[in-house]
């Protein structure tokens, strides 16, 4: 299926969505016409988009499973939790390390990120059950390593087989009696992406460990920061901000955190969510529990990281931290602005196209904007429909069996930790002035009118889109990667990073611009055709004199 | 200290695996698929594995990898995968137009216990799979063997095309084993030169390392074709190399089209490349060509010119059994001493086989098949070695006891060159005792103090 380069240089979304379908059988067409949307633009008057739905079979999909959710995105980037996967040896192996999650354990602390735990289950424990071997293979962790808590996950044979992995946990926890033993039953199949997972993680680390380290911990201006993982060294940057604006970061979900974090994320007094996809709910629980609000930020972009601080500091409302936020942003701006003129030269007026995960495809287009380049094109993996079209459409969805699958933990103010930490007045006042508590636009009504936003991208897709919308950078996940390089187009990882990065904060914004010169202004994309294909006419034969 | 709670003392553990030298078997089938020419492979499961399988085999080849899923979900899981796979099928042969599709299976289809032949056969008769084109398929659930033996089982599963025509093709199938690209052009490269006419198969060269030229081809020009494999029936014999990955296809063939074979090593090093083209010549009937020898009088000369930093150098080894039983070989030849070898894959003759080509070292040798690389490390902690040979996991270890690191075998995450040039053959041989040297010599100049830092060896 080789493709040939034909531009459609004044494109016509509608034609480029005709296009895209054109080769399904009906059925599939059927489903992803509902899946591709052409933006209006119009705030929250977008047409509704498909989304969290099954991805069809045979078609190739961007998208991991709920296993990959859970413990690759949510629970790996824990440093001393022991993650012990049951089940074959696969799902943990490929889930070892490739997420690029930094940590920085520090001379004594525990880190057990670069260790891959297995029980490598075989065919006897397929057949006979592996709740024996499960256990064992906890006491043997424990023997070993002796860390304060110790994670299990489920795999699909694991769910098949009925392994009741919560029974084995709860046993151990009793027995060790120093140790949080808990499970995740986030089985692959479960779910239709890796949003499931993230779901079933959070719940349990809600449930196991959120609240048990009352302690008060020093410091200012006290906040959660949910949902940034510290791909690259991410989470550093923003904490390096955080700590010369004087706000104290309580616990990260989850990059570069401990179980400490966790246990006492219920002491911060204001919750921050980046990703909004793999983590509102917890800020929802953490307020209806413990009292304490949220709101959307975003540290992707040296402007975003800006509106984020002034948005915490206004929060709080305290003067002092509002100057300080103010002389912080007015020191690291200049550095920033200059390196966003320097490369606007070259990249201003470029195109981009987007589909990562399940916020990265909206905050991205913060820094494109800041370099003058736009977004055409972009979509999710494994976004709701909130995440496209705003949290107003929360109570409208439908429950479909797949998400049913899926706990929603119900909960209550906790009895004795319960404390909100704004009265009635002060939120209302807060609001009135502008302030939103609880609030996600989504990623649409950001977008231009006429961009094509679609869901679930499969590799098809992908290639035509670029076959016919050529855009200068392309931006996805390593699966993508190369087939849409043969293409001639750059493209960059928006999940690893290509080993790049911090691209969050200030700093972040810096990397991030010169990475993106260096990618659409290298010299490589014309190479693509030797001298001799550009110009196969051999018109006369060298005469040697 | 990456790996710091990593004891020394080694202390028994019967079922908790930490860093493991294995992964699971369907990748293995998805690899071999890719070296059949216009193949999609397809994962009848959930899309996860799928995802994962892809994402680690174009983190090593740093290529695209195509590949279907079934794409299961709960109810697949509690009814079955087979509509999902029938759907799927049709939808693979109207949006991607292979010529075959390879399916292999996970763990989750494989428990509930989908029946790919039958699946097949429904297809056929819905006229899912379309007049001339080809399905086969592999069971490779991950709960038995590796990702070694999963690759044995697809290229066992495309003997499953061979129709012998009745007259013999002159052609000698060779069966490469999980080797890189590179490796494979290789190979025919030297049984070109040494005049033979073979069928290798699979063949990934010019499907997992292909040009950059502003075209996307879903299905490169390379790999085996069904034409080929369908030949295999009727070739003059089969050379398998690797024992693991390569000598249940040549059987195959041999119990049903008589095609006789002879399962030899991997050609890594000097005596196994040897005994490859001690095979080819004999098989063939032919003459070794000057050329070949040429090619191994060079190996033969920088192993002499460089045996002083070879000498007793101790080595750590991790990777797959057929690869790392060459590479024992090897080393032991240049008169290294590999101390520790780890293999994840199960199979009994491994441990037998390293104790019979180490048997003469001068060093107490560590050997274990189903071990992981946390025992490695332990292993290594207690007996320091000069080197460590094996995949990018092994370079926290590399990092933590200071000891230099070559990357070979599977997974290679971090570092270019192991899709162009081989390591297999006699030109192999040069490149492997290269990076070594170079791995042990920057090693030497980094530790020297300044008064002995020295410009020439
Ligand atoms: S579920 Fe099985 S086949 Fe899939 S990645 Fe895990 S071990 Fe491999
Ligand atoms: S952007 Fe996506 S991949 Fe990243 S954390 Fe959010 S949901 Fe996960």
């Amino acid at each position: 299926m080789a493709t040939t380069a034909k531009k459609l240089v004044q494109w016509d979304p509608a034609e480029v969505k005709a296009e895209l379908l054109k080769k399904y059988p009906p059925k599939v067409a059927r489903k992803r016409a509902k899946q591709i949307m052409i933006n209006e633009a119009l705030e929250n008057e977008t047409p509704e988009i498909t989304a969290n739905v099954r991805a069809t079979p045979g078609i190739i999909t961007m998208r991991g499973c709920t296993y990959a959710g859970c413990k690759g995105v949510i629970m790996g980037p824990t440093r001393d939790i022991v993650n012990i996967t049951h089940g074959p040896i696969g799902c943990g192996f490929y889930s070892w390390l490739t997420r690029r999650n930094q940590t920085a354990a520090g001379p004594d602390g525990e880190n057990y990120m670069p260790y891959c735990f297995s029980t490598d289950m075989q065919d006897a424990d397929i057949i006979f059950g592996g709740e024996k071997k499960l256990e064992k293979a906890i006491q043997e962790a424990y023997d070993l390593f002796h860390p304060k808590s110790i994670a299990v996950f489920a795999t699909c044979p694991v769910g098949l087989i009925g392994d009741d992995i919560h029974t084995v946990t709860r046993r151990m926890k009793e027995k060790f009696g120093d140790c949080n033993v808990y499970a995740f039953s986030c089985e692959g199949y479960k779910g239709v992406s890796q949003s499931a997972g993230h779901h079933i993680a959070n719940n349990q680390v809600f449930r196991h460990i959120v609240g048990e380290n009352d302690a008060v911990k020093p410091g200012d201006y006290k906040i959660n920061l949910l949902g940034e993982y510290n791909i690259g060294g991410d989470g550093f940057e923003i904490d390096r901000i955080l700590k010369m604006c004087g706000i104290t970061n309580i616990a990260t979900f989850s990059g570069n955190s401990t179980y400490d974090q966790f246990a006492s994320a219920h002491t911060a007094d204001l919750n921050t969510v980046m990703c909004h996809r793999s983590i509102n709910y917890v800020a929802d629980m953490l307020e209806t529990k413990y009292g304490i609000p949220w709101i959307k930020v975003n540290f992707i972009g040296a402007g975003a990281t800006a509106k984020s601080l002034r948005k915490i500091a206004e929060y709080f409302g305290d003067q002092k931290l509002i100057d300080r936020v103010e002389t912080v942003i007015a020191e690291e701006m200049p550095a920033v602005e200059e390196a966003a003129q320097e490369v606007r030269t070259r990249t201003e007026g470029k195109t981009a196209m987007m589909f990562v995960g399940g916020s990265r495809a909206h905050h991205y287009q913060e820094l494109f904007n800041e370099m003058g380049m736009k977004t055409i094109s972009a979509g999710y993996e494994f976004a709701h429909r909130d995440d496209y079209e705003g949290r107003q459409v929360i109570p409208d969805l439908k429950l479909d069996a797949d998400s049913r699958n899926i706990e929603e933990l119900v909960v209550e103010p906790d009895e004795t930790r319960f404390k909100p930490r704004k009265t009635p007045e002060e939120i209302k006042a807060l609001e009135k002035a502008g302030y939103r508590f609880k609030h996600y636009d989504g990623l649409n009504p950001d977008m231009d009118q006429g961009t094509l936003i679609i869901d679930d991208l499969n590799q098809y897709e992908a290639e035509k889109l670029v076959e016919l919308m050529k855009p200068d950078i392309f931006c996805a996940g390593i699966k993508e990667k190369f087939s849409i390089q043969k293409l001639g187009v750059p493209m960059k990882q928006l999940h690893s990073y290509d080993s790049g990065g911090p691209y969050a904060g200030f700093k972040g914004a810096v990397n991030f611009y010169k990475e993106i010169d260096r990618l659409v202004n290298s010299r490589v994309w014309s190479y693509m055709k030797a001298p001799w294909q550009e110009n196969p006419q051999l018109s006369a034969a060298y005469v040697w004199e | 200290m990456l790996l710091r709670h990593t004891p020394k003392e080694v202390t028994e553990r019967s079922v908790l695996v930490i860093n493991p030298a294995k992964t699971c078997q369907p990748i293995g089938a998805m690899y071999a698929a890719l070296g059949i020419h216009g193949c999609l492979p397809h994962s009848h499961g959930a899309q996860g594995c799928c995802a994962y399988h892809r994402s680690t085999l174009t983190r090593h080849y740093k290529e695209p990898v195509p590949a279907g899923t079934s794409s299961f979900t709960e109810g697949a899981s509690v009814f079955g995968g087979q509509a999902n796979l029938l759907q799927a099928i049709s939808n693979i042969f109207s949006v991607y137009e292979p010529e075959i599709i390879a399916v292999h299976t996970t763990c989750l289809s494989e428990t509930i216990g989908d029946d790919l032949p039958q699946i097949r056969k429904k297809a056929i008769k819905e006229g899912k799979l379309p007049k001339g084109k080809y399905m086969i398929s592999a069971s490779t659930p991950s709960y038995v063997g590796s990702h070694v033996t999963g690759f044995s089982t697809m290229v066992k599963s495309m003997t499953g095309l061979a129709e012998p025509t009745g007259k013999k093709n002159g052609k000698v199938n060779i069966i490469p084993g999980w080797v890189e690209p590179a490796d494979m052009e290789e190979l025919k490269r030297l049984a070109a030169l040494t005049g033979v006419k073979t069928i290798l198969f699979p063949d990934t060269s010019g499907v997992l390392n292909g040009p950059l030229s502003g075209e996307y081809k879903m299905f490169p020009d390379g790999g085996t074709t069904i034409a080929e494999l369908k030949s295999t029936a009727d070739s003059i014999g089969t050379l398998a190399l690797g024992e693991w990955c390569s000598a249940a296809a040549a059987r195959e063939l041999d119990s049903r089209h008589k095609v006789p074979c002879k399962v030899l090593d991997m050609p890594f090093g000097l005596k196994a490349t040897d005994r490859f083209i001690d095979a080819l010549r004999t098989v063939a009937g032919v003459p070794v060509p000057d050329e070949v020898s040429l090619e191994r009088g060079q190996l033969v000369d920088m192993i002499s010119d460089m045996h002083q930093y070879f000498y007793r150098k101790k080595v750590a080894l991790v990777g797959d059994p057929d690869q790392l039983i060459a590479m024992t070989e090897f080393l032991v030849s240049i008169d290294m001493c590999p101390v520790h070898i780890v293999t994840g894959t199960p199979g009994k003759n491994f441990e037998k086989r390293i104790r019979e080509i180490t048997e003469e070292m001068p060093f107490e040798v560590n050997v274990k098949a189903k071990g992981d690389m946390f025992l490695l490390h332990q292993w290594i902690k207690n007996e320091p070695v000069d080197l460590i040979m094996g995949n990018t996991y092994c370079k926290h270890m590399a990092r933590d006891e200071d000891i230099p690191l070559v990357r070979w075998g599977f997974p290679i995450l971090d570092r270019q060159g192991h899709q162009y040039f081989p390591t297999v053959g006699y030109k192999g041989g040069l490149r492997l005792l290269e990076k070594i040297l170079n791995a042990l010599m920057d090693r030497m100049d980094r530790d020297a103090p300044e008064e002995s830092f020295e410009l020439v060896y």
